[in-house]
């Protein structure tokens, strides 16, 4: 028996912070704008509260009380019971899948974008129109065709048969993004690389990949929870369980445990919860990152 | 494979003006091409055959279009998307570039809120709707927290409501992303722009609409096609949050071609709705692109 009156917390425990209500602070104080952010605030915790809480309850206890209010008695059951539904094979197979297509989605949008933005001619303006196109094409509307190309391809119910269409699905967004970026910085910079003598290639690794970093760190998160949280696909694209992706897993594991509420939810907790520790663990350089700006 | 060394802009005749060579998209163009291009192009192909899809595909013309395009389902279900994507850019939009320029200022407690307002893009489609489903449950939900009666509706089981719910849930959950859109093109708006503002004696309303709006204008264009966009292919959180139900009340477009496809097997008629949605993407896409002047290769940030 451990005792130290723990309470299940979610990921960090944050300093309480004085909000601007006391004390007026020489910034002058935005109260509208404070008020705003702390209403966004509870909208926001509020049903994320309901789901932890609820994964700690007993199923004979969820029905009665409060349902915000903390489990009398809380179990971890719920989370040993998914734990037992091969729960780990999910996660390696989600693992694999992202850290795979946000792999090479960076690094040939990097490469893609960097010609967009130095090079010349009318071939790199097609391909940038081109995906430009991509970005205005509901992709998802292709699963059909998509479908029919990955069982001819004989990569039905495979993981590499999730990844390629994740990544050129993933390509768009992903140009177009560092192609913003890359367009901000200044080409004087560019001209003094060559002036110096500098390929192409050494341009490209020591001036824009240093630049453009706080932009490939936003894009690979939004690629990374795409390829992590992606539905459509594994639904579509995969078929036996060895291959099940954690979303899909969720959905399976719900039909399984309709009324078994505090399992499902538990579930949901346990498939966040990778996400939420490389949250913690890269968040500083996550915000360091976005806010690193241009130094001009 | 043999790789040649990329060619430097320094050998080539043209000289001072060559950048890097145009073979250098290639390997982001393949993928897209063969993943994306291909079979957008099948989307047109398979709308004129036949196809259950286990058996081979057969030829059947124009027969899946004129039988889909005078089914009502589809027209509702268009009609449902557009409201879709009306409300949810409304929705989020506001809230998005507001949190956005919140969040963007240096006080200590915004940046604690802004590692919370994060959470929500951490949860996958399938999870929040799985989660909502438990959290709006008129019996056992959050309704029974609090004593308002207006809160334990049958926020999925009604058709009146159900709309509104699921264009919340979904801003619930993509809020969090715009906001970081905005949040980083508020932090790259020049210092400079606002001090001079200052020296002309501008208020914040001002600052606002002269400075922040227009600085932010690609940020506003790329977040808003990525979200209108987006909302033509919201898929999960509606499949998994109503399954299209109660009766169509929320069978959107792509839920529609899914249900077309892959459980009344049909997927010629299938295809025709892919193309519809297809259409409709593109169309917006362009509105958006000849409205903002988007295309022009320049940066805002010039004579700075």
């Amino acid at each position: 028996m451990l005792d130290l009156d723990t309470q299940p917390s979610t990921s960090t425990d944050l300093p309480v912070e004085p909000t601007g209500t006391t004390a007026v602070r020489r910034y002058r104080g935005n109260v509208p704008g404070a008020v705003g952010g702390l209403v966004w605030l509870a909208i926001v915790i509020v049903p994320i509260y309901f789901i932890v809480v609820t994964s700690f309850r007993r199923q004979a206890g969820f029905f009665a009380g409060n349902p915000l209010a903390l489990p009398t008695d809380p179990t971890l059951d719920n989370y040993a019971a998914v734990i037992q539904h091969d729960f780990v094979r999910y996660v390696a197979n989600s693992v694999i899948v992202t850290a795979a297509a946000v792999a090479a989605t960076l690094a040939v949008s990097l490469l893609a974008a960097y010609t967009v933005v130095r090079g010349t001619g009318r071939m790199v303006r097609l391909t940038f129109s081109v995906f430009l196109l991509g970005l205005a094409i509901p992709l998802h509307a292709t699963i059909i065709p998509l479908y029919y190309l990955i069982t001819r391809l004989r990569l039905y119910d495979s993981l590499l048969g999730l990844i390629l269409p994740s990544v050129a699905f993933a390509i768009p967004v992903t140009v177009l993004i560092l192609v913003n970026f890359l367009r901000d910085v200044p080409q004087e910079l560019f001209e003094s690389m060559r002036m110096d003598g500098a390929s192409e290639w050494q341009t490209l690794i020591r001036l824009a990949l240093p630049l453009v970093r706080p932009a490939l760190v936003t894009v690979a998160i939004y690629d990374g929870l795409n390829a992590w949280n992606g539905f459509l696909f594994p639904l579509i694209l995969t078929q036996s369980e060895s291959r099940r992706v954690l979303p899909l897993s969720l959905w399976a594991f719900q039909g399984e445990f309709t009324v078994q509420i505090p399992g499902v939810l538990a579930a949901v907790v346990l498939s966040t919860l990778p996400m939420v520790v490389l949250y913690v663990l890269g968040r500083r350089y996550l915000v360091s990152g976005l806010t690193a700006g241009f130094s001009r | 494979m043999n790789s040649t060394p990329p060619p430097t802009g320094t050998g080539t005749a043209r000289g001072y003006r060559a950048g890097p060579s145009a073979w250098w998209t290639l390997p982001a163009l393949a993928f897209f091409v063969v993943f994306a291009l291909i079979p957008l192009a099948g989307v047109a192909v398979l709308s004129l055959m036949a196809w259950d899809g286990l058996s081979a595909p057969h030829w059947t013309g124009l027969r899946n279009w004129t039988r889909v395009l005078a089914d009502p389902v589809t027209g509702h279900a268009a009609l449902l998307s557009l409201k879709i994507i009306v409300l949810s850019w409304l929705v989020q939009t506001p809230l998005s570039l507001f949190l956005g320029i919140f969040t963007a200022g240096r006080q200590r407690y915004r940046n604690v809120l802004a590692v919370l307002y994060f959470v929500p893009l951490l949860f996958s489609s399938a999870a929040v709707a799985i989660a909502f489903k438990a959290i709006l449950d008129p019996n056992f939900g959050i309704s029974r927290a609090v004593g308002w009666s207006f809160l334990s509706r049958d926020w999925l089981g009604d058709p009146q409501l159900v709309l509104a719910t699921v264009v919340f849930v979904i801003a619930w959950q993509f809020i969090p992303f715009h906001t970081l859109l905005y949040q980083a093109g508020v932090r790259q708006i020049p210092a400079s722009l606002y001090e001079a503002s200052m020296i002309d004696g501008a208020g914040p309303v001002q600052q606002f609409r002269w400075i922040t709006l227009p600085q932010l204008r690609y940020t506003l264009v790329t977040s808003s096609t990525l979200m209108v966009v987006g909302s033509l292919t919201y898929f999960d959180v509606v499949f998994v949050l109503t399954g299209g139900g109660p009766g169509y009340s929320t069978r959107l477009l792509p839920l529609d071609m899914y249900l077309t496809g892959f459980s009344a097997n049909d997927m010629g008629g299938a295809s025709v709705l892919a193309a519809i949605l297809v259409v409709a993407g593109l169309l917006v896409a362009v509105g958006f692109t000849r409205f903002s002047g988007f295309n022009r290769m320049q940066s805002q940030q010039e004579g700075l």
